[in-house]
């Protein structure tokens, strides 16, 4: 009982987060540039800033993640890290040779007002990025919004950078994919392959922070978006954006930039959500929904139809980030579950909205909060148990203490694998969530049901 | 030892009051330590005969943390010894916190100590009070005594004024008071009795009224204070004035700061009446 000392008496907060359901804007930056081929993100702060970084995704994607720093010091915290930054992207481009170094600002830098833009200039100027060799940035406080901010910076930045317009066009489809898993990004990949629609995923973490053992360690794995292939983002027939937050500003940007029109859709997560990608994509790009697509749309279909039974009426708490917990929701109401909890650390108001309107047919009354933390959710819980909670590994201290069923969803993912290679996007992902909610849902129906009624078939 | 802060608008002559008044300080045998905390690093030079060249920042840069006192020591004028924090050219980093950190290092390294047998310790800090490191002077265990150099000009007054809504905040924490205005001169009609009245409004006294005098300019052309370069003129005689009164002042007020409409109908009453 490590929560024990939280109690069901809601207190109005207005300075302290317990337990926060968000972390470091950098964070996103740092996976978001991870998404490039060749690519080496580099922290320009602290070296503490960049270690926790590290770390987290390392420990959330059980792969090495790399990162350069700034490595402030008092001096460079007084006299501005430019001294620091031209050095460090000296040594980047002779040790390390990457294609492209991503850099990304903390709270220190952004608080003493470092010109990244001014910098790598001086360091293009000085002759410290060699021909062929790309330094761009984001401006990444965590003091603002959060990790998904982050995301979306840098990859906004990306189209900032590196989209081009020739004037000609392509026939391509930009995808952005949001802040979702290497996994993720494969299956969208594989949807637009099965529609016979070439297209470029930006960032695209497959192949990176999913790969195989091959016994030799890469620095720069074979995945990732090339630097050509973002120069060609200006050219083609349009932009799908997933996940208003994450994917919106580079979408529009692109649009700005080069107009390529662009579409900001939900998340592809559960069955509508994705029906409208499909869709979007199927328009875009003048093309046809093929057989194999619908056949798997058709077995999701038929598991909710199925399984109808264990979804209607069961209380759920969600936490996690915007997108995805607008996407969820919405399938977990088209089975019919009652989605009644629901928490995002990242502050915006549009999300309490939506939710609202998702959840306007529950018939029982439903929380949602942005800007809100794991105490309070805990403390809804108390208030009015569910029979499921979906969250980040985070999520499992409560799940103990109040014994109720958890299924992990969102990041970071800390204590299981799976989240890595098997998507939660597409018909194949609303599967895979079904899946994973039952088996808890009838797990915990076999441990309490008394003998006589503990089925064999359910 | 006393430790005291000067405040004021920017250009209205902290700098220049401050060293002429530690030179009146010392000639009454006094030992003093000035501690500049201002990027530029120009507080000293009046003391020093010149720009001291090596600030506690550009030191701690160079030389790295492992500093000694006397790396970033001078003696001036009748040994009053300098320091000068020094900071980043203008537009890059954080000058704020260069304040901080060279305050914490000078207290590191025992500069305040009492071996080191000091009367004074005069902070010297630049223009308006932007943002905490400018504030780190008067921050808990630190400056206790605070004059504000002002004017008879408007923005002169505003400053002093907002300076005073800082002072009252740390007054509450950190125990630090108002000693009084010294009213640095600028022929601006009614000016003392204008500077009287702030002092009588904000709760606090006019301490000295230094007159305005081309023989401060031309002592500071040549790199000296006035006491030092021309000790028989009467504008000297005011600096050692202003020295005894505030070796003598034992009155420190927490201020009562003027609202905009309060501060601009003394200057209506007083700056129209004449």
């Amino acid at each position: 009982m490590l929560f024990r000392h939280t109690t069901n008496k809601v207190a109005d907060r207005k300075a302290l987060n317990v337990n926060p359901a968000k972390t470091c804007q950098p964070i996103g930056a740092m996976y978001a540039a991870l998404g490039i081929h060749g690519c080496l993100p580099h922290s320009h702060g602290s070296q503490g800033c960049c270690a926790y970084h590290r770390s987290t995704l390392t420990r959330h994607y059980k792969e090495p993640v790399m990162a350069g720093t700034s490595s402030f010091t008092e001096g460079a915290s007084v006299f501005g890290g430019q001294a620091n930054l031209v050095q460090a992207i000296d040594n980047i481009f002779t040790i390390y040779d990457p294609v492209v170094v991503a850099v990304h600002t903390t709270c220190l830098s952004e608080t003493i007002g470092d010109d990244i833009t001014q910098i790598t200039a001086k360091a293009k100027e000085s002759g410290k990025i060699p021909e062929g060799r790309y330094v761009f940035h984001a401006s990444t406080p965590s003091y603002v919004g959060s990790h998904v901010t982050g995301f979306s910076s840098m990859t906004k930045a990306m189209v900032d950078h590196f989209a081009e317009k020739s004037g000609k066009k392509r026939r391509q489809v930009n995808i952005i994919p949001g802040y979702v898993e290497p996994s993720d990004m494969e299956e969208i990949k594989r949807i637009a392959k099965l529609m016979k629609v070439p297209c470029v995923v930006f960032p695209d973490t497959s192949n990176v922070l999913n790969g195989p053992q091959t016994g030799k360690y890469e620095m720069f794995p074979r995945g990732g978006v090339t630097i050509e292939e973002l120069k060609t983002t200006g050219d083609s027939l349009g932009t799908l954006g997933l996940g208003k937050l994450a994917s919106g500003p580079a979408a529009r940007a692109l649009d700005t930039k080069c107009k390529v029109a662009c579409q900001v859709l939900d998340l592809p997560i559960g069955l509508k959500a994705t029906d409208r990608f499909v869709d979007a994509l199927r328009n875009m790009a003048g093309v046809n929904v093929s057989d194999d697509i619908n056949i798997e749309r058709g077995k999701l279909l038929d598991v909710i139809t199925d399984m109808h039974q264990y979804f209607f009426g069961k209380k759920v708490a969600l936490i996690g980030d915007p997108d995805q917990l607008i996407s969820l929701t919405e399938f977990l109401v088209s089975v019919d579950m009652w989605p009644i909890h629901i928490v995002t650390g990242t502050p915006g108001k549009k999300f309490e909205k939506r939710i609202r309107e998702i959840t306007e047919d529950i018939p029982v009354p439903v929380n949602v909060k942005a800007g809100g933390d794991m105490f309070m959710w805990h403390q809804w819980i108390k208030n009015d148990p569910v029979d499921l909670m979906m969250g980040n590994t985070y999520v499992k201290y409560i799940s103990r203490d109040e014994d109720i069923p958890f299924v992990r969803f969102g990041f970071p993912i800390l204590d299981r694998i799976g989240h890595s290679y098997f998507p939660t996007v597409g018909y194949r992902g609303g599967l895979r969530i079904l899946e994973k909610i039952l088996d808890v849902l009838l797990d915990r129906q076999d441990r309490d049901s008394p003998e006589e009624s503990f089925e064999l078939v359910m | 030892m006393r430790k005291i802060a000067i405040y004021g608008k920017g250009g209205i002559g902290k700098s220049t009051t401050t060293q002429n008044t530690v030179a009146g300080l010392a000639e009454m045998g006094k030992k003093i330590m000035v501690v500049g905390c201002d990027p530029k690093a120009d507080s000293t030079r009046l003391l020093l005969g010149g720009l001291s060249q090596d600030t506690v920042l550009d030191t701690l840069r160079n030389e790295g943390e492992d500093l000694e006192l006397e790396d970033i020591r001078r003696t001036g004028f009748k040994g009053v010894i300098c320091v000068e924090s020094g900071g980043p050219e203008p537009g890059v980093g954080c000058a704020g916190r260069g304040i901080i950190t060279s305050i914490n290092m000078l207290e590191q390294l025992g500069a305040y100590a009492d071996s080191e047998k000091l009367d004074y310790a005069f902070y010297d800090v630049l223009g308006d009070v932007v943002c905490g490191g400018f504030a780190m002077p008067i921050r808990e265990g630190k400056a206790k005594e605070i004059y504000i150099v002002v004017s008879g000009e408007m923005m002169a007054m505003y400053a002093a004024n907002n300076i005073c809504k800082g002072i009252v905040k740390f007054a509450e924490s950190g125990g630090v008071r108002l000693g009084g205005l010294i009213c640095n001169s600028r022929n601006v009609d009614n000016e003392k009795e204008m500077i009287l009245a702030l002092a009588e409004r904000l709760g606090t006294q006019m301490l000295h009224f230094v007159p305005r005098e081309n023989m401060v300019q031309r002592a500071e052309i040549n790199r000296k204070t006035v006491i030092e370069y021309e000790p028989g003129h009467p504008q000297a005689d005011e600096y050692r004035t202003l020295a005894k009164k505030i070796d003598e002042n034992r009155m420190l007020f927490i201020p009562k700061p003027l609202t905009i409409e309060e501060l601009e109908g003394l200057l209506i009453s007083y700056g129209l009446a004449a």
